[in-house]
């Protein structure tokens, strides 16, 4: 048994939070780059230059990349041989707590959806907590902005609809979202599992490089397809038009219900943010 | 085409603005979203003033995060705009002017736009850092207990921005991807 005291994750959770605000992560500036190579139209040239030219006013001046500096979704891969001193959960958002503040991010958390009154520090985070064999703890803090949340959308397929119905589906989400998430867009698909998996599914296909496909051919096929039909949509950087729409589409499955066909997709603006430590 | 414009304006100075135009804004512009457009909305129902004068006005849909120490402000790019699509014709009918933000606006805010000689226009979404740079002087005028949400009164220089919604109507999330689209149908 290893023992991680609280104020270790506490004091990681809060570097990640500003680390993850203020640094583009390489996959995302590796894929704008190259947009911005393959990108022949003039307005969209232009956005990706800003787009490109704000990651470095961001870094030079200490300031976040973008003002919506997320609601704090956290991921921790437990080693099931930790033993963690003190409550984890705290932990974690004194960690939140300590990072916003420090790192003059923007609080945007309301205490309730319908009285909405600000909690002031960014709490409490969104924590997802998976058992692992091992003794590491793996945290990664994945600040997510609402402009592009907002335009996330689940249903619940019939099974007949199928790999069609699927990608009718994904596609109009992404028609629908049109310029106000930010685009170019991240995707992250989950399809299947039940409602609430499917949701999740979609939220930690954001967490894979956008540069990575899925280690399934089929899955990956239908990745690159999808990829190429947004971008044939024309909504193009900031919805002024353009090749550029989505910088990549990442599709999460697990098995589901012989009656059922969940799918999610949770939309991502060019500002997909995270940041990982290993204790 | 290229256009510098400095407020308070009048519906002649935004007159030859076309959607897909380059604006470069000088002057006062005053930030406001969601709960400061809900305090407004009440304000005009009690037939109380407004934080600041509407006429010729601009507003920015955005909330900042924290300035540093010795910073002028934070990290300040757009919200998404409909959010306020509800209260901007009645704002836009006793005269603000220009509206700031990203995303579509409902056919009420257009046809409000149209009507009073107005423009939307769209600063660069998800480029917080790069908007401070054109931010010259920023203070709180009006409540501050709504914290990012607080009205603001910037001072801004050649801040570069994009028509979306020009006086005639024309929308460049229409226009944009169209014109985008029909140029690839002509490719051989």
């Amino acid at each position: 048994m290893r023992t991680i005291k609280a104020q270790l994750i506490s004091d990681t959770i809060a570097e990640l939070c500003i680390r993850a605000n203020r640094e583009l992560p390489t996959d995302i500036a590796q894929r704008i780059r190259e947009a911005r190579e393959k990108e022949t139209w003039p307005t969209a040239c232009t956005s990706l230059q800003l787009i490109q030219e704000n990651v470095i006013a961001a870094r030079n001046g200490e300031l976040p990349i973008c003002q919506d500096t997320g609601m704090a979704c956290v991921f921790a891969e437990v080693g099931q041989e930790i033993h963690v001193e003190g409550d984890f959960e705290s932990a974690v958002n004194d960690g939140v707590r300590k990072g916003y503040k420090e790192g003059y991010l923007r609080k945007s958390v309301v205490q309730d959806p319908l009285r909405r009154v600000n909690t002031e520090d960014n709490t409490p985070a969104v924590i997802t907590v998976r058992l692992v064999p091992g003794d590491r703890l793996r945290l990664t803090v994945m600040p997510k902005g609402f402009g592009s949340e907002n335009m996330s959308a689940i249903a619940m397929l019939k099974p007949a609809q199928g790999e069609q119905g699927v990608k009718d589906f994904i596609l109009e989400t992404v028609r629908h979202a049109g310029p106000n998430p930010c685009p170019p867009i991240i995707v992250g698909v989950g399809i299947g599992g039940t409602f609430d998996r499917a949701a999740l599914l979609a939220k930690e296909a954001l967490l894979r490089p956008v540069t990575q496909r899925n280690a399934d051919p089929y899955y990956s096929a239908m990745e690159e397809e999808l990829l190429e039909r947004i971008n044939a949509l024309g909504i193009g950087p900031q919805g002024f038009g353009g090749r550029t729409t989505a910088l990549g589409v990442n599709i999460e499955v697990m098995p589901t219900h012989v009656a059922g066909l969940p799918i999610a997709v949770n939309i991502s603006c060019h500002v997909t943010r995270r940041a990982t430590a290993v204790l | 085409m290229e256009y510098r414009i400095t407020t308070p304006v009048s519906r002649k100075d935004l007159a030859d603005l076309r959607a897909g135009d380059s604006v470069f804004l000088s002057g006062i512009v005053y930030t406001a979203r969601d709960a400061a457009h809900q305090r407004m909305m009440e304000c005009l129902k009690k037939g109380e003033p407004l934080p600041y004068p509407i006429d010729g006005s601009a507003v920015y849909y955005a909330g900042p995060t924290p300035a540093r120490p010795g910073q002028i402000i934070g990290a300040i790019g757009p919200t998404t705009a409909s959010r306020m699509d509800a209260s901007s014709p009645a704002l836009l009918d006793l005269g603000q002017k220009i509206l700031i933000g990203k995303g579509r606006r409902d056919e009420n805010v257009r046809k409000a736009i149209m009507r009073n000689g107005a423009v939307y226009l769209g600063a660069l979404g998800g480029a917080g850092a790069l908007a401070a740079q054109s931010i010259k002087s920023a203070e709180v005028l009006c409540w501050p207990d709504l914290g990012c949400e607080a009205v603001r009164k910037l001072l801004v220089e050649d801040w570069c921005l994009t028509v979306i919604i020009d006086s005639l109507g024309n929308d460049l999330y229409e226009i944009g991807p169209k014109n985008y689209r029909d140029s690839q149908e002509k490719l051989p």
